[in-house]
């Protein structure tokens, strides 16, 4: 182990320099975000991730986010482990008939002010899923959506663009300066 | 003794079902059947409902025998195979929800896929609107003093799919685990009915994420069969590239989450690292990450070129110089080993039983792997081991894996040096006809039945590992801690989506 630390220690970081977020994901967002929320939060956000009847491919590039090439935590975000502690929801799949009530509690139990993030081609319209009888269609079919990032699934990097234009969004500008153009 | 193939040779043979035979049989046959997969000569390899009543597919590898027997229902019902054969019983049940087909004598009469959401019953069947009002769910009862009940879920703490979990333990130590399942029941073998073969193809793809590559093959090989196209030699080439690739990048993974669990970050980092590699070198030779939709019935939709071929052989040079650190990481920490070594045992009689597949199975001694037999090319054209150990716990699994890792580096460098040229996709022509396909996937056999009519899918079933495997992870977790449920359910990795379709 002590071979590896020390390689750890003297290579260069496999962390790579991040992508410019998205612009279509700004505009998609700046309408949603108030300043109070903007006050509050800041620059750090807690993700809670909720799987709502994905195929699980959406839940592995999302796991793909915290690996050392894309270190979200880097950013001030990081997955949590309950709603309670979140300020956004990412909620994947076509949301199931049998998901439906979950994601409403859980989405209940997220503390205002809070985002949700619909990630994954299904989890936009339902995808390849909509229509069937065990389906709703789409998470805003369930709960108010802020930013959708499509992909069948999408990739890190595109994950990336849309978490960090609501990062952008989300402190655009500090308490100060909100009072300033106030 | 009867074999299997003359036990169920009782019955009518069906035509235009391949590559194994198809049996109409009656119930007294299915009932013998049902007696062979009880007393171990037979493994279950699939239990589903169509139309024309209920479906069975049986594995004797001893006689290098499958085969798939089918009983009509009539009036409704069908004798249950769980009676007497416990691995059969959620399969029945999701028959009983889906179709409305009743196992008659079956041990356990609640619904297994239908939580009562759904505004019909019978969505497969004889469908019928109801009210979409959620059911109350029995859960199985434990008696003792000081037992408490610890519910989990469906929405769990990390980042995977969801399922309820009822612990029921004494004080750490759990005395019963029972799961729920069919929280991510999408419904996609109704949506596969009456779809093209090429949508099927999409949805097969998306059944369970992580193994979208094995899924598209096994759907290819039951549209082949069934309509007996000939799948160009490069073709074949490709989707075991393609394959091995897949289950190299779920096995870095998942050791390295089980090194997680047992908070041994370092580990779970650098193999993080090792699937990201892989999932990059996949994305710029295949065009996706994880190859979805890369194969099609017929063959392939990619090609690879020599600059791809460069760049897998960099990987596999890479993976090779970084890999073995890793593995001496894992073998000479105590701490983690501690955790690992004598938990979540699988006895090898329940692996056997429930035929286990994958490194579930093959580390509780169930020496089976579908790319040796029943086989398909190009693995006859290939050398490989299959890993096999005994002890059957955490670790075992993890070893496996590790061995698996290894062999997946041996065949993806044999394939790069022999990969055929010509084309990599045939026509697939509109016809009649049925199918069976049986594929190795990282988590373990995928079977997939189809029955096409005039170019479309008529019914399509997709058996996931996970099948057989869930009930296993009840087993395995009694007695101990609960602090060790993780790592159990981690060392299984079963595939929620996959399970609930």
């Amino acid at each position: 182990m002590r071979k590896i630390l020390f390689e750890s220690v003297v290579s260069d970081p496999l962390t790579e320099s991040p992508p410019p977020p998205d612009d279509a994901a700004v505009v998609e967002l700046a309408a949603a975000v108030n300043r109070a929320a903007r006050r509050r939060l800041g620059r750090s956000l807690a993700i809670r991730e909720v799987d709502a009847g994905s195929c699980n491919g959406c839940e592995l590039e999302i796991h793909a986010l915290n690996n050392a090439f894309y270190d979200l935590e880097r950013f001030g975000m990081r997955f949590v482990a309950s709603p309670r502690h979140a300020d956004v929801l990412l909620v994947t799949g076509p949301v199931t008939k049998n998901m439906r009530e979950a994601l409403e509690r859980t989405y209940r139990a997220t503390p205002d002010p809070k985002w949700v993030v619909a990630v994954g081609d299904c989890a936009v319209d339902g995808g390849i899923f909509a229509g069937g009888y065990a389906v709703e269609g789409g998470v805003s079919k369930v709960v108010p959506v802020d930013l959708h990032i499509r992909g069948c699934p999408p990739t890190p990097t595109a994950m990336l663009k849309g978490l960090l234009a609501l990062l952008e969004v989300s402190s655009a500008a500090g308490p100060t300066r909100v009072g300033e153009k106030d | 003794m009867a074999t299997l193939i003359e036990t169920i040779s009782e019955g009518r043979k069906v035509e235009g079902h391949r590559p194994w035979p198809r049996f109409a049989v009656d119930a007294g046959t299915w009932n013998a059947v049902a007696a062979r997969l009880a007393d171990g000569q037979a493994t279950l390899a699939g239990l589903w409902g169509a139309a024309d009543g209920v479906h069975m597919a049986v594995v004797d590898v001893a006689d290098k025998a499958l085969a798939v027997i089918s009983l009509d229902c009539p009036q409704g019902m069908f004798p249950s195979v769980g009676r007497v054969h416990p691995p059969a019983i959620r399969l029945e049940r999701a028959i009983a929800d889906l179709f409305g087909l009743l196992p008659e004598g079956a041990p356990d009469a609640r619904p297994w896929l239908d939580h009562g959401r759904w505004g019909v019953r019978h969505p497969l069947g004889r469908c019928v609107d109801v009210a979409g009002t959620p059911v109350d769910y029995p859960f199985l009862t434990a008696e003792g003093e000081s037992l408490h009940q610890i519910p989990v879920g469906p929405v769990h703490a990390g980042i995977i799919e969801p399922g309820h979990f009822r612990f029921t333990a004494n004080g750490e130590t759990v005395v019963r685990l029972e799961e729920r399942l069919g929280y991510v029941h999408k419904g996609i073998e109704a949506l596969a009915a009456g779809a093209d073969i090429a949508h099927g193809a999409k949805l097969a793809g998306r059944t369970s994420g992580d193994s979208t590559v094995a899924y598209g093959i096994a759907y290819a090989h039951a549209v082949e069969a069934a309509l007996a196209v000939a799948v160009p030699p490069r073709a074949v080439w490709l989707r075991a590239l393609m394959g091995e690739l897949e289950r190299l990048a779920n096995h870095f993974g998942d050791v390295g989450a089980v090194c997680n669990d047992a908070a041994f970050t370092i580990a779970h980092a650098h193999f993080g690292v090792l699937r990201e590699l892989v999932l990059r070198a996949a994305g710029d030779c295949f065009g996706h990450r994880l190859m979805r939709d890369r194969v099609v019935p017929g063959g392939v939709a990619v090609g690879l070129d020599s600059n791809g071929a460069e760049l897998l052989r960099a990987l596999l040079r890479e993976l090779r110089r970084r890999f073995p650190t890793l593995v001496e990481l894992y073998d000479d920490t105590a701490s983690v080993k501690d955790r690992t070594f004598g938990t979540g045992i699988l006895s090898q009689a329940l692996a056997r039983q429930y035929g286990a597949g994958g490194f579930i199975g093959r580390a509780s001694g169930r020496d089976f792997d579908a790319r040796r037999w029943p086989g398909y090319p190009p693995y006859d054209q290939l050398e490989f081991k299959v890993s096999v150990l005994s002890t059957g716990d955490v670790n075992a699994r993890v070893w496996v894996r590790i061995q698996e890792i290894e062999q997946s580096l041996l065949l993806i460098g044999q394939i790069l040096d022999r990969l055929p040229d010509g084309v990599a996709r045939a026509e697939v022509p509109r016809g009649n006809g049925e199918g069976l396909g049986l594929v190795e996937g990282f988590r373990g056999d995928i079977l997939v039945w189809v029955r096409l009519g005039g170019g479309r899918v008529e019914r399509c079933y997709l058996r996931d590992p996970s099948w057989f495997q869930w009930p296993l992870l009840e087993a395995v977790i009694k007695d101990n801690i609960v602090a060790d449920f993780p790592l159990c359910n981690k060392s299984f990795n079963c595939s929620y989506s996959g399970h609930d379709l």
